[in-house]
C-alpha cells in the first residue's frame, strides 16, 4: 500500500461535498495509481542509489551530538528536596502559608485537612468537603478531557513536537529564520546556540527554564528567542555580536501567564511568532485560552474558545494571514489573523498531531494521531477555500527490497515539514519497535502546487543503526535547494541537503538530483541509500 | 477619499466618529444595566435553604415600582458616567513626575468636581442598592422604642447611613484611583477583534477587578468608619432630629463589624457599583478604539493646522488614521496599490508623498524630542556644577521637545526645581507644571504658574512652560525641517534668557534650603522612569507610523509600478537610522531600561509604561523588514556612510 500519494483534483472533487465544514475523510481507492506510484518510487530509489556518495558539505554547519550521560536532568522537583532535611514542626500558620505558596488553594486545603487536630473541627471538615468537591470536579473535567489527568511533565512529553520527549537528550530545536544559527534545548534544561563558522556556543540557563517544550526565534530580529517552559514563557536576548558564552537571568524576560484564568501550573507546549515578528502566541493544553503577546510591551490578550480542552500546537502560516491551533480532542481551529475569528474543524477521530503550511499560506497539510494518511486543506481569500479536508497521501506499510532483506516502511505520520520553497515535503513515519525491519524513517516527497497539487515520492532518510529520527525541520533559507535538519534518538543533529534547481524554473519535469549526506562524521556515517540499495 | 474620514471638515468627522461611538457605548451600558441589576437582586436576597421562596421573592421584587425607579436612577448614573468618560478620556496618559505633581492633579479643581460627582453617584447607586436589598437597610429613619419612656420615636437607621457613606467613599476612591492608575487612558490592543468577542474576553477580567476593588474598598471603608463614623452619625441625627437607638449595637465598634450579613451586603453592593462603572468604561474603550473603516487613505489629510485648533479632539482621529495605515499596509493589497498610484492628470504620487511626509515628520519629531531630552540632561549636568547645590533630582528632568503641531495632550515631566523662569516662588508651583497641558488644566492654572500665554491661535491650548524655558536649547538640535515651530519659538527666547539670569542665584538657595526637609524631599523626589515614560507617552502613533511605513516600503519592492517609493527611500532610511540612534542613546540613560512593576488586577491600563520598549522593538523590526526585503539593493540607495554602516549590521542580523 505504500506510498500512494493521490493528487488532489481541485476542480471537480471539491465540488462534490460542499455539505458542511465537517472534516470528511475521503479515501480514494484507485488501484492503478497505486501501481504507478509504487513503480516510480522504486525507480527513484534506484536513481538515488546510483548517484550517491558525492560528499558535499552544504556549508559549515555544526552538527553536535549530545548523549544522555553527559547531561543531567533535574532528578526531582524543588519541593521534594524537603525530605532530605530534618522534619521540624512549624506552626499551622507557617505551614498553611507554605502550602499556599507551593501548591495554591489545593495545597492549603490539603494542609488544613491533614492537620485536623490543630484546627477547629468545622474548618477541617469544611476544607475536607471543599477538597473532595474540587477533586470530584477535576476528575469529572478529566473524564471529559483525559489529558488533564496527566502530570505536567507527561503532558509536555505527550504534546511536544519532539517524539519521545522525556527520553531524549534533545528537547527542542529551532533554526533562526534569517541566519545560519540554531538553538537546541537539552535534557539538563539548558539551551545552546550554534552558529556556522563559529566555535562559540552560548549557553542559556534560567531558574524558570524547566521542561522546555518549544523554541522559536523571533522573525525580523537578530537576537530574540522565545522559550516555552513549564511555568512561564521566556524571551532571551542573545546578542549576536557578544562573545559571552553564558547567559543567565538578566538578559531574559519572563512572561508569566498571570492573565491566564487557569488555577494550576500550566505547561506551555507551543509558541508561534507572527511572521512579521510583532506578536507571539502561546498555548497550553490545560488552558482553553491562547495568549497573544505583544512581547515588547509585555501585554497579552487572551483568545478563548470553549471546547477542545486546551491548545496543543500552534502554527502560523508563512504569509501571516492564518494560524492553526490544534486541541487535544478531535478538533482544531484555524484563526484568521486580521480580526481574529476562527473556523472550527472537527475531525472524525483523533487529534491533530502535526501540520505544516505551504509557503504561500494557501494550503495546510495535517496528520492525525494514529492515522497513516496526510490530509490537505486549502484556503483562499477569494473562494473561501475547501469545505473539507482531502486525503493527499496514504502512507500505510509497504515493503521494499533492501540489502539485508525486505524493509518495511510506513506507519503513523508523526511529523510534517515543508521546505520554504515549497518543493520538498518531509514526513516522519513511525516504525514498529517490535518488528525487525520496520524502523522509523523520514520519507521525502517532491511537491508541486500548480497547476494541481502533487506529491511525488523522492526517497527516504534513515539514521544509523539504532538511531531513529525524533524531530526535523527545514533550514529556512538554504541557497541551493533544501536542507533538512534531523534530530536523532542518539542525540545527534545532522543536516541532509537536497540540491536542486527550482522546479518552477525548469518546467518541473526534470529528474531532480537529490544527494543526501550526513555531515556529522564521515567515517562512522551511513547513508540511507546504502541501506536501501 | 471615498469615506467620511477623508473629508476636510474635521469637526464633522469628530462628531461622526467619536461622539457616535460614545453614544453607542453608553446605550449598550444602559441596556446591560437590567442584567447586572437582576444578578445583583438574586445575589442580595440569596438564601440557599429556601430556593423557591428566593426565586419568587426576586421575581416580585424585579417587577416592583421601587425597582423600576431605582433602574431609572441607575440609568442616570450610567449616562453621567458615560459623559465623564467622553470628557476625560485621553490617548496619551498623564504621567506625574513627582508625588507633588500627583497631589496637584488630585487637588485640581476639575478633579475635585469629578470626585464630588462620583461621590454623589456612589451614594445614589448605594441608595438604590439598599432599597433593593430592603429589610433593615431600606430607610434612613426607623421607628424605635425609647428605653426610658417606652414611646415610639423615629430613630436613625445606622445600616442605611453606613451603606450610603460606603457609596460616597467608593465613589471617591474610584475617582482618586482614576487619576493614580490613569483610568481614563485608552490604549489600543495589539490585535484587532470584533467588539463582541472583545467584550466577552474582557468581561471576566472586569468582574474580577470589580470584586477585588469592592473588597478592598469595603475593608478601607470599614476602617474609616471605625475611626470617623461617629461624626457623620451624630451630624445626621442632630440635623434631621433623629434619635440614636441605644438598644442596637453601634456599627463603629468591633462587635458591630462582626455582622457577616452587613459585610456581605456591603461587598455585593460595592461590586455592583464598581461593575456598573467599569462596564461603562470598558464599553467606551472598546468602541473608541475600534478600527476606523476607511476606503480611502487617511493620513495625509490630517494637516498640522487642523490639529492645532482643537488638539484633544483630533488626537483620536490621528491615532485612528495611523492605525488604519498600519493595517492597510499589512492586509490590503488594493489599498496599497492606491497608495502607490499616481494622480490622473499630472502624474504625481500625492498619496504616497502625503503619507510618507506625515509619517516622517512624526518620527523626526520624536527624534528631536529624544535629542532634546538628552541635551537637557547633559546641560543639567553643567548647571549643577555651577550652582553647587547637591540637587540630583533635576538631573533627569525632561522637557519633551515637541513640535506644537503634535504637542496635543502630551504631559511633560518637568523638573521640580527647574525654576529659571519664576524665581523663588515658582519652585513651589513648579510641581504643578507638568500637568499644565493636560485636559485637567485650565487657563487659570496656567496663569497661576506664571506662564505668558503667547496668544497665538495655534499655541494657546498646548503650550508648555518648558518649551519656553528651554526654547533655545530645544531647537538648537532641530534641523530646518521643523517648519512649524521655529518662528514662534524664537519670539519667546528673549524674555526667557533675561529672566533666568536674575533668578539663578535665588533658585539655587531655595533648592538647597528645601532639599534638607525630608517631607519635601519625599514629595518632590522625582519618580524614576517617569521622564522616560512621558517621553514615549504617545508612542503608539509612532509605532503605527513605523509599521505602516516599513510594510509599505517592503510591499513597494514588488507592487510599486511607478517607483514612487524609491524617491523617498533614502529619506526614510536615514530617518529610521537617526531615530534608532536616538532611541539607543535614550536607553543608556538611568532608569530608561528598567522594567515597570506589573499590576495584577486593575481597570487602569498600564500599557503606557512599556511603550518605549514596544517602540524600540517596532523600530528594529521596521528596519529589518526593509533590509530583508531589499537586501543587497540597499547598496544602491544614496545614504551617508555611517547610516550605510548601521544598515549593514541589520543586513547581517548583527543588531
Amino acid at each position: 500500500m505504500f506510498p500512494s500519494p493521490v493528487p488532489i483534483y481541485t476542480d471537480g472533487s471539491d465540488a462534490e461535498d460542499h455539505v458542511s465544514s465537517a472534516f470528511v475523510i475521503r479515501h480514494r481507492k484507485k488501484r492503478n495509481i497505486h501501481h504507478q506510484t509504487q513503480l516510480s518510487l522504486a525507480a527513484n530509489a534506484i536513481i538515488l542509489a546510483g548517484v550517491v556518495c558525492v560528499w558535499l558539505q552544504p556549508c559549515d554547519l555544526p552538527s553536535p551530538q549530545f548523549t544522555r550521560d553527559t547531561l543531567k536532568g533535574h532528578s526531582r522537583p524543588e519541593s521534594s528536596s524537603r525530605s532530605a532535611f530534618l522534619d521540624q514542626r512549624d506552626t499551622l500558620w507557617m505551614r498553611s502559608a507554605g502550602a499556599w505558596r507551593d501548591a495554591g488553594l489545593h495545597g492549603l486545603l490539603d494542609e488544613i485537612t491533614n492537620s485536623a487536630e490543630e484546627v477547629p473541627r468545622f474548618l477541617a471538615v469544611g476544607s475536607a468537603c471543599v477538597l473532595a468537591l474540587l477533586r470530584w470536579a477535576s476528575s469529572f473535567h478529566g473524564s471529559l478531557f483525559p489529558h488533564l489527568t496527566l502530570s505536567s511533565d507527561e503532558m509536555v512529553a505527550e504534546f511536544s513536537q519532539m517524539l519521545d520527549w522525556s527520553d531524549s537528550a534533545l528537547r527542542s530545536f529551532a533554526w533562526h529564520p534569517h541566519t545560519d544559527k540554531f538553538a537546541v534545548a537539552l535534557l539538563d534544561d539548558s539551551i545552546r546556540i550554534y552558529k556556522s563558522n563559529s566555535s562559540a556556543t552560548p549557553t542559556l540557563k534560567h531558574r524558570c527554564q524547566r521542561s522546555v517544550c518549544a523554541l522559536q526565534w523571533k522573525p525580523l530580529c537578530g537576537s530574540a528567542l522565545a522559550v516555552a517552559c513549564q511555568s512561564c514563557l521566556l524571551i532571551w536576548h542573545v546578542d549576536p555580536t557578544s562573545l559571552s558564552t553564558r547567559y543567565c537571568s538578566n538578559t531574559s524576560v519572563s512572561l508569566s501567564l498571570s492573565l491566564s484564568l487557569s488555577l494550576s501550573v500550566s505547561p506551555i507546549t507551543s509558541i508561534a511568532w507572527s511572521p512579521t515578528g510583532s506578536l507571539l502566541v502561546s498555548a497550553s493544553p490545560v488552558d482553553t485560552a491562547m495568549m497573544v503577546w505583544d512581547v515588547a510591551a509585555e501585554s497579552a490578550v487572551p483568545l478563548q474558545r470553549v471546547g477542545g480542552g486546551g491548545v496543543t500546537y500552534l502554527s502560523w502560516s508563512p504569509d501571516g494571514s492564518r494560524l492553526l491551533a490544534a486541541t487535544p480532542s478531535a478538533l482544531f481551529r484555524v484563526w484568521e489573523t486580521r480580526m481574529w475569528t476562527c473556523e472550527r474543524w472537527p475531525c472524525l477521530k483523533g487529534s491533530c498531531q502535526s501540520a505544516c503550511w505551504s509557503p504561500d499560506g494557501g494550503c495546510l497539510l495535517l496528520s492525525m494521531q494514529g492515522e497513516r494518511v496526510i490530509y490537505a486543506l486549502t484556503f483562499s481569500d477569494l473562494t473561501g477555500g475547501s469545505k473539507a479536508a482531502s486525503v493527499v497521501a496514504d502512507l500505510s506499510e509497504t515493503s521494499f527490497p533492501g540489502p539485508d532483506g525486505d524493509l518495511t516502511v510506513g506507519g503513523e505520520v508523526c511529523s510534517l515539514s515543508w521546505d520554504p520553497r515549497g518543493e520538498r515535503l518531509a514526513v516522519l513515519l513511525k516504525g514498529d519497535s517490535q518488528a525487525v525491519n520496520h524502523p522509523s524513517v523520514i520519507a521525502v516527497f517532491k511537491t508541486r502546487s500548480s497547476p494541481v497539487f502533487e506529491l511525488l515520492p523522492c526517497g527516504f532518510v534513515m539514521g544509523e543503526a539504532g538511531a531513529e529520527p525524533r524531530f526535523m525541520q527545514f533550514h529556512p533559507h538554504f541557497q541551493h535547494g533544501a536542507l533538512l535538519t534531523v534530530c536523532w534518538s542518539d542525540g545527534r543533529i545532522s543536516h541532509v541537503p537536497f540540491y536542486f534547481s527550482s522546479a518552477g524554473l525548469l518546467g518541473g519535469d526534470s529528474p531532480q538530483q537529490a544527494l543526501a549526506s550526513n555531515t556529522a562524521d564521515h567515517s562512522s556515517n551511513k547513508l540511507y541509500t546504502e541501506q536501501i540499495s | 477619499m471615498k469615506c467620511a474620514c477623508a473629508r476636510p471638515n474635521s469637526h464633522f468627522i469628530y462628531f461622526q466618529v467619536v461622539i457616535w461611538r460614545a453614544v453607542a457605548s453608553i446605550a449598550w451600558s444602559v441596556l446591560l444595566l437590567p442584567v447586572t441589576a437582576t444578578v445583583f437582586v438574586l445575589l442580595s436576597r440569596f438564601s440557599p435553604f429556601h430556593p423557591i421562596q428566593w426565586i419568587s421573592d426576586c421575581t416580585s421584587l424585579l417587577a416592583a415600582s421601587s425597582t423600576i425607579f431605582s433602574l431609572v436612577v441607575l440609568c442616570g448614573v450610567v449616562l453621567i458616567t458615560g459623559f465623564f468618560n467622553l470628557e476625560f478620556y485621553t490617548l496619551v496618559p498623564s504621567i506625574p513626575c513627582s508625588r507633588m505633581a500627583l497631589l496637584g492633579t488630585v487637588l485640581h479643581p476639575r478633579q475635585c468636581v469629578h470626585s464630588l460627582v462620583y461621590c454623589t453617584m456612589g451614594m445614589l447607586v448605594m441608595w438604590c442598592a439598599s432599597v433593593t436589598i430592603g429589610g433593615r437597610y431600606s430607610t434612613l429613619g426607623t421607628p424605635c422604642r425609647q428605653s426610658q419612656s417606652g414611646e415610639v420615636v423615629t430613630c436613625l437607621n445606622e445600616y442605611h447611613l453606613f451603606i450610603l457613606l460606603a457609596g460616597a467613599f467608593m465613589g471617591y476612591s474610584h475617582s482618586f484611583l482614576g487619576v493614580v492608575q490613569n483610568m481614563y487612558y485608552v490604549s489600543f490592543q495589539p490585535i484587532q477583534q470584533y467588539k463582541y468577542p472583545r467584550f466577552k474576553g474582557c468581561l471576566p477580567m472586569v468582574v474580577k477587578c470589580s470584586v477585588i476593588q469592592a473588597l478592598y474598598s469595603a475593608r478601607n471603608f470599614a476602617a474609616f468608619y471605625f475611626f470617623f463614623g461617629y461624626a457623620p452619625k451624630t451630624w445626621i441625627s442632630s440635623t434631621l432630629n433623629l434619635q440614636i437607638d441605644s438598644s442596637l449595637q453601634p456599627l463603629d465598634s468591633l462587635t458591630g463589624f462582626l455582622d457577616f450579613s452587613l459585610l456581605y451586603h456591603l461587598s455585593i453592593s460595592g461590586t455592583f457599583l464598581y461593575l456598573t462603572w467599569y462596564l461603562t468604561v470598558l464599553l467606551f474603550r472598546i468602541y473608541v478604539t475600534e478600527v476606523l473603516k476607511c476606503e480611502g487613505f487617511t493620513v495625509g489629510y490630517i494637516k498640522a493646522t487642523d490639529i492645532c485648533v482643537v488638539p484633544v479632539l483630533k488626537m483620536i482621529l490621528m491615532f485612528l488614521a495611523l492605525q488604519d495605515l498600519a493595517l492597510l499596509s499589512q492586509h490590503s493589497l488594493s489599498r496599497r496599490l492606491e497608495v502607490f498610484s499616481l494622480s490622473q492628470p499630472g502624474g504625481h504620487a500625492h498619496n504616497w508623498n502625503a503619507i510618507s511626509r506625515e509619517c516622517l515628520s512624526l518620527l523626526s519629531e520624536l527624534t528631536q524630542r529624544l535629542v532634546a531630552h538628552q541635551d537637557a540632561i547633559a546641560s543639567n549636568g553643567r548647571v549643577k556644577s555651577q550652582s553647587a547645590s547637591s540637587d540630583t533630582r533635576s538631573a533627569s528632568s525632561s522637557c519633551s521637545g515637541k513640535t506644537p503641531r503634535l504637542s496635543v495632550p502630551l504631559r511633560t515631566p518637568g523638573s521640580v526645581f527647574k525654576s529659571s523662569v519664576g524665581g523663588a516662588n515658582s519652585a513651589l508651583v513648579a510641581p504643578f507644571t507638568p500637568d499644565v497641558d493636560s485636559p485637567f488644566s485650565s487657563p487659570a492654572i496656567r496663569r497661576l504658574v506664571g506662564q505668558q500665554d503667547p496668544q497665538s491661535p495655534c499655541f494657546g491650548t498646548v503650550q508648555s512652560p518648558h518649551i519656553m524655558r528651554r526654547g533655545p536649547k530645544l531647537w538648537s538640535a532641530s534641523t530646518g525641517s521643523s517648519r512649524f515651530s521655529v518662528i514662534p519659538l524664537h519670539g519667546l527666547e528673549t524674555p526667557v534668557n533675561s529672566c533666568s539670569c536674575h533668578t539663578l542665584n535665588c533658585s539655587a538657595q531655595v533648592k538647597s534650603f528645601l532639599a534638607k526637609r525630608v517631607l519635601i524631599m519625599y514629595l518632590f523626589n522625582k519618580l524614576p522612569e517617569a521622564s522616560s515614560q512621558a517621553l514615549f507617552a504617545d508612542s503608539q502613533a509612532h509605532i503605527w507610523a513605523l509599521q505602516g511605513l516599513s510594510h509599505l516600503v517592503a510591499a513597494s519592492f514588488s507592487e510599486d509600478q511607478f517607483g514612487v517609493v524609491q524617491t523617498t527611500l533614502p529619506n526614510i532610511l536615514s530617518c529610521l537610522v537617526v531615530l534608532l540612534e536616538a532611541v539607543d542613546r535614550h536607553f543608556k540613560l538611568p532608569h530608561a531600561s528598567s522594567k515597570p512593576v506589573r499590576t495584577i488586577c486593575s481597570m487602569g491600563d498600564s500599557t503606557y509604561k512599556t511603550l518605549r520598549f514596544a517602540l524600540r522593538a517596532a523600530l528594529k523590526t521596521a528596519i529589518y523588514k526593509i533590509t530583508t526585503t531589499f537586501g543587497e539593493h540597499l547598496n544602491a540607495v544614496n545614504i551617508s556612510t555611517e547610516h550605510r554602516k548601521r544598515l549593514q549590521q541589520f543586513l547581517e542580523f548583527k543588531d
